[in-house]
């Protein structure tokens, strides 16, 4: 199946305190909450602008920092359905998986995007297609494609 | 047959099997799981999953120490909720306000030990490398899943080898070494990585130094760090812990996906710009900036050593910028009320607060103003992180801090002890 979504781009060392800042941490909860302080202090358009099925597309280190958890909810809760980055922080990349929303790296690819263009992310072929160049997704271990595939760690913890 | 990384044997053991080649997804239950301020989201996610009763309630450990003593009513709420869940649970290692930081608190307690597994719903659960544990945080839904069922997920990762040779001159901590590292690789040189430190430059580290390399491996992107212990982690681990351990190295012949080297010796006392850990330069390029507040804290710069070291520097001076001191633990705060460190900060203008994370990610106790410039012997620097993207934060040892907070500026610690003499 062959889907397209809207892309936003931001570069290098994107870190968690800037996808949501840490001074809401224990005093948020509502994921629309949440949703509203999503990239505050880098990108004050985004929360209001973000559409579902949107995608973010950045350089190295997306999601570099603190563990919190928020920093996926308040893409999610937007309707981000998929991030692909140069690298992403380690626990950052977990907690995508086990939100259920399709982390990638994919180098080079956000080199030729720019905010507002439209890919196409090919779940089949594994692919990606954007300004007309094609890029391979990397392949998931098994366990991991079983969360994505339930929706996230919690979706398939309660089926079983 | 080559030889295994710590990561490829410690996780494996925990999974059941021998050891694991990196690349390898493993279902590892671990010996002790952890939380804190965040533990009433992870009880909603819990209760969510549907399962009553947590998988063991002796493997768990809850501290609040994000925000305590709570700042305000919503905070406090929180923590009540947090009360109620470890009550009903009959979670048996709870640790109220003013204990301390989790990763301190848990470490001094000896709650975990060398050659086992521990998962902190923290980014910083890489600290627990300082006695050759595996340490790794996970994420708020992953605790929860930990919690339902004792196990989790993780793809056992490629190491970075970081060698250290030498021997740090005076006035040079485990922080300079951290930022070096930072700066000489990037923040993302860890990425999906577990690092590991050997080399000669490691015995020469005191005890309070070891834990500032793993924890800071957070900033540099790694799963998780590894120190081999030594005899220095088990005396310290005597006397408090109640099992027996079998520490763990890698073998000789192990194969790293690279290894760095720094040499301890030519190591000076290093800045991190605001912004990155990685933007790093040599205390004496930015000598003379304007500092408003010097804050020493934190779970990579607020124990004994790190109040020791200010106390040096303070002693009998007055402070042209605000100093904030938060002991990482009680412990920390008793031995230093005990040595006459406490008194020496305090003589000199310090500002003490309850032992915890304090003004490390602007919740409260020592929140900057717009447009003020701050220095801390914390680990995070990101723009926003103490409560406004528009107060700079630098990062340095211990002793730069409280050096700055003397002069109001950035200025070496030797123009302090000079100006005393
Ligand atoms: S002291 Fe700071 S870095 Fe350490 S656990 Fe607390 S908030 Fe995190």
């Amino acid at each position: 199946m062959i889907t397209t979504h809207r892309v936003w781009v931001y570069g290098d060392d994107v870190n968690t305190d800037l996808i949501f800042p840490g001074k809401y941490t224990y005093t948020l909860r509502d994921p629309a909450a949440i949703a509203a302080h999503a990239l505050e202090d880098l990108d004050p358009t985004f929360a209001a602008n973000a559409h579902p099925g949107d995608a973010i597309i950045a350089g190295r280190s997306w999601g570099m920092g603190s563990s919190r958890e928020q920093a996926v909810t308040a893409l999610k809760t937007l309707g981000v359905r998929l991030i692909v980055a140069e690298s992403f922080g380690g626990l950052y990349f977990r907690n995508c998986i086990n939100q259920g929303i399709y982390a990638a790296v994919v180098p080079g690819l956000y080199k030729r995007v720019t905010t507002g263009d439209v890919i196409e992310y090919d779940a089949d072929s594994a692919t990606i297609t954007a300004a007309g160049e094609t890029f391979a997704l990397p392949s998931l271990p098994d366990q991991v494609r079983a969360i994505l595939e339930a929706g996230g760690l919690l979706a398939l913890l309660k089926r079983r | 047959m080559t030889g295994f990384t710590f990561v490829e044997k410690v996780p494996a053991r925990a999974a059941g099997v021998e050891s694991a080649r990196a690349g390898e997804v493993l279902i590892v239950r671990p010996d002790l799981v952890f939380s804190h301020d965040n533990t009433a989201a992870i009880a909603k996610i819990f209760a969510e999953i549907g399962v009553a009763r947590v998988f063991d309630p002796d493997r768990i450990a809850v501290t609040l120490d994000h925000a305590a003593p709570a700042p305000t009513t919503a905070h406090a709420q929180n923590h009540i909720e947090i009360r109620a869940f470890v009550r009903e649970q009959g979670i048996s290692h709870f640790f109220e306000i003013g204990r301390g930081i989790c990763h301190q608190v848990i470490s001094e307690e000896a709650l975990i030990l060398p050659g086992e597994v521990i998962f902190g719903s923290d980014s910083h659960t890489t600290h627990f490398g300082w006695m050759g544990a595996f340490g790794m945080g996970v994420g708020r839904t992953e605790m929860a899943a930990l919690w339902a069922t004792g196990s989790l997920w993780i793809r056992v990762p490629e190491t970075l080898r970081v060698l250290l040779h030498g021997r740090l001159r005076r006035g040079v901590t485990a922080k300079d070494i951290a930022l070096r590292l930072c700066a000489d690789l990037t923040v993302s040189g860890g990425a999906y990585r577990a690092v590991e430190f050997a080399g000669n430059g490691m015995e020469s580290l005191p005890l309070d130094d070891r834990p500032v390399l793993p924890n800071m491996m957070a900033e540099f992107g790694a799963m998780s760090a590894y120190m081999p212990p030594d005899q220095v982690v088990f005396d310290a681990l005597e006397g408090r812990r109640t099992r027996p351990y079998t520490p763990i190295y890698p073998d000789a012949d192990a194969r790293y996906d690279q290894t760095h080297t720094i040499d301890l010796d030519a190591l000076e006392p290093l800045i991190a710009l605001p912004g990155s850990p990685d933007t790093v330069v040599p205390l004496s390029r930015i000598a003379g900036t304007p500092i408003q507040q010097g804050f020493i804290g934190t779970c990579t710069g607020g124990r004994y050593d790190d109040l020791a070291a200010a106390a040096a520097v303070v002693r009998g001076q007055t402070l042209r910028a605000r100093l904030i001191v938060i002991p990482a633990s009680r412990d920390v705060l008793a031995r230093a009320a005990a040595s006459g460190v406490l008194g020496d900060l305090i003589a000199a203008g310090a500002a003490i607060g309850t032992p915890g994370c304090g003004a490390c990610m602007g919740n409260h106790m020592g929140v900057p103003a717009v447009g003020e410039a701050s220095i801390i012997s914390g680990s995070r620097n990101f723009h926003g992180r103490m409560g406004t993207p528009d107060a700079p934060i630098y990062l340095a040892n211990a002793a730069v801090v409280a050096a700055a907070a003397v002069a109001g500026a950035i200025v070496p610690v030797e123009s302090i002890e000079a100006v005393r003499s």
